[in-house]
């Protein structure tokens, strides 16, 4: 089995962030500047600052990832091409920036929050780095508000998605979302759902958990939800271009949710006329993945069956730098595969996807 | 010899329970108008709750032990079913009204099912609100051997491996009954962790991500480690989902073992030792070269458990087994390993 050293892989998760929010401020308003300053963004969740569950280590980023210059991992682009883009040769990143603007409460704060956020990603990382592309973030608690932020980047070619996260105060596929899909269509963006987000409930369908390791193993749960309502909602009836990409969610789990999704759809079709195709047909022809965090069977070559389930297609190389699980694209695939099959999970399929 | 995991008596209203309750609650529910505490994890006329063959011209399936006798043990062939009621009493919010019904639904089952049909066995139905309750219920329902595990749904107010629930596992323990958590809810928490969804199919589907959750929270807290005897029965739960979590919490339990530092054994060491899951319904493959694998991603022979969910529609005619289960591990599936895990029919089986 050959292993062809690959180059120009494309990195489907990558999370710039800001040294602080100030950072921001050549994009906002006065009156925002000053309310920041004041009341901070609100989220539904406890603290001022940080997630519910603290995270394994300082911004849930590698401690070998703080930019020699100082400030947060993720905040230099020049440490970023050094330590992300040069060493494990990406020809092509996707931005995801995580910071806090999608999912505040006051939906003119967060829509203000979200529109600073694509100019910083635009003039100051993809302006000085042709390998990087941004994502649109959206306040997509207001939909009408998303789908303009869409419609005001539509055609810019420093954005190649639209990006939401997985923790929506409504199951994702709910008809007050359906302006940004029907947005993103019209742009030709694909969606990127990334997990987290504070949806204002419990992060599990039984409640609040003691650790953070249930948390993280529960993103592939929420996910899974939020899949199966944009299916089941009939998004993919209605836009049959959407494509949509679920990001750091985990994938293993697809062929066993489209099996029993089948399976309950037989049994249940007389309540979801609207569905014109089998479930597992539309995650089939409009969902992709990216790969991390790559689970770790006691048999590796049990991923292999997962691959070939899914489609060697549908899912994309993501390291989620800076972060701690970070994927290395040497090592990730740990069980024998063929060149063809490793192009397109390294380089091809986001070609396609993302039109790179 | 065949052993059915998983086969659901249903009350056909509350005034069918009167007779097991003190004076009190039965005249508190006709004052009120109590009628009936039917659950919307099963809506009487879903195509699911009911399969067609099995749903009488009035009134609710599966209400009597001759019903159950003549549609299901006979036809399938089973030598003990257990009977799990799914009847709404975990979802009120008055601890005294909820273990009045409580304690009516299990002698009910006893009285109607039990004691007219020999091959039948029972859950012991409990509520979550209140532990010492629960606790207390086990204990009076336990010395009868024809009680043989304690049955709680998936869907509940906080993930079931956190403290607060320990009683119940001790208590599991001391008298060799499995704990089993079924789908349903008790609507503590909204159906999905992204809050209420438009579709029944997605109540439905969202037990599937509650059995996810659980299973995490019991190896997270260290449920297994504590109670080493203990076994889990997971049911009407499918079983493909569970490779690749177990896969999943073994990626984040190699980066964040700290958090969990009792966890003594891996996810999937776990899984085998003391975490069973009923057969039907299968969310599987048709292709039985894919069935042969998933089978063998679960990493043993024993992990699952006979059931027809009757009167639940999971499959049609008398075949619940898929292509790919060859004859030894039907035999396992029938037999071995449900009386494995009920130790309490031991005696059934001699």
């Amino acid at each position: 089995m050959s292993t062809e050293k690959l180059t120009g892989i494309a990195d489907c998760d990558i999370h710039p962030t800001v040294r602080t929010m100030a950072e921001l401020e050549p994009w906002l308003s006065r009156q925002w500047i000053e309310h920041f300053r004041t009341y901070g963004a609100l989220r539904n969740t406890q603290y001022v600052s940080g997630a519910p569950y603290h995270k394994s280590q300082p911004n849930a980023s590698r401690r070998d990832a703080y930019p020699p210059e100082g400030g947060p991992q993720g905040s230099s682009l020049a440490f970023l091409r050094t330590q992300l883009l040069d060493q494990h040769s990406i020809g092509f990143g996707i931005l995801n920036p995580l910071v806090q603007a999608q999912g505040v409460r006051n939906l003119a704060h967060s829509a203000a929050l979200c529109r600073a956020l694509n100019h910083w990603q635009a003039e100051t990382w993809v302006a000085n780095e042709p390998r990087l592309r941004a994502s649109i973030v959206v306040p997509y608690e207001d939909p009408e508000a998303s789908a303009e932020e869409i419609r005001h980047w539509a055609g810019n070619a420093a954005f190649v998605q639209v990006l939401l996260l997985s923790r929506t105060s409504f199951p994702t596929g709910n008809k007050r979302y359906w302006p940004i899909f029907g947005a993103a269509v019209e742009a030709g963006l694909p969606v990127g759902i990334h997990a987290f987000g504070n949806s204002g409930w419990p992060v599990s369908n039984v409640g609040w958990p003691s650790f953070y390791l249930e948390e993280m193993v529960g993103h592939a749960q929420t996910s899974q939800s939020g899949l199966v309502s944009l299916v089941v909602e009939g998004v993919f009836e209605r836009w049959p271009a959407l494509k949509v990409v679920l990001i750091e969610s985990g994938f293993t789990w697809a062929p066993s949710l489209m099996w029993r999704l089948d399976h309950a759809f037989r049994t249940l079709r007389s309540e979801v006329p609207h569905l014109k195709l089998l479930p597992s047909e539309y995650v089939r022809r409009n969902v992709w993945w990216t790969s991390q965090p790559l689970d770790e069977p006691e048999n590796k070559r049990y991923l292999a069956d997962m691959f070939n389930w899914l489609g060697w297609d549908k899912i994309m190389f993501s390291s989620d730098y800076p972060h701690w699980d970070f994927d290395d694209p040497a090592r990730v695939i740990a069980f024998p595969a063929s060149d063809e099959d490793r192009r397109k999970f390294f380089i091809g399929n986001a070609r396609h996807v993302y039109g790179a | 010899m065949q052993i059915d995991c998983d086969i659901h008596p249903f009350v056909p209203n509350t005034a069918a329970l009167f007779p097991y309750m003190p004076e009190h609650w039965r005249e508190m529910s006709v004052v009120r108008g109590i009628d009936d505490l039917h659950s919307a994890s099963y809506p009487d006329n879903t195509p699911l709750t009911a399969r067609a063959d099995w749903r009488p011209a009035s009134g609710r399936p599966a209400t009597t032990a001759e019903t159950i006798a003549r549609e299901c043990l006979d036809p399938f062939g089973s030598s003990i079913a257990i009977c799990n009621p799914l009847y709404g009493v975990q979802t009120l919010f008055s601890e005294d009204l909820a273990y009045a019904y409580v304690r009516a639904l299990n002698d009910w089952t006893r009285a109607q099912f039990l004691d007219p049909e020999p091959r039948l066995r029972a859950s012991i139905v409990v509520s979550l609100d209140n532990i010492e309750m629960a606790v207390a219920e086990i204990e009076r329902c336990a010395p009868d051997q024809r009680s043989v595990q304690i049955l709680l749904l998936v869907g509940t107010a906080h993930p079931l491996g956190r403290r607060q629930y320990w009683p119940i596992y001790e208590a599991a323990v001391k008298h060799s009954l499995p704990v089993a958590l079924h789908a349903g809810t008790d609507f503590r928490n909204a159906p999905t962790a992204l809050g209420w969804p438009s579709y029944y199919l997605e109540d439905y589907f969202a037990n599937a991500q509650a059995f996810q959750y659980q299973l995490t929270s019991f190896f997270a807290e260290g449920v297994f480690n504590k109670f080493p005897t203990l076994k889990l029965v997971l049911l009407e739960s499918g079983w493909t989902w569970v490779p690749p979590l177990v896969w999943r919490i073994t990626k984040y339990w190699a980066g964040l073992r700290m958090e969990v530092p009792w966890t003594d054994r891996s996810p999937a060491e776990i899984v085998r030792d003391q975490v069973r899951f009923s057969l039907q319904p299968v969310d599987g493959p048709t292709d039985p070269d894919q069935i042969r694998r998933l089978i063998d991603h679960l990493g043993s022979d024993q992990l699952l458990l006979f059931s027809t969910d009757y009167p639940h529609a999971q499959f049609e005619g008398m075949e619940m087994f898929p292509a790919g289960f060859d004859e030894s591990l039907r035999a396992i599936i029938r037999r071995d390993a449900p009386l494995a895990t009920y130790t309490r029919l031991a005696g059934a089986a001699a």
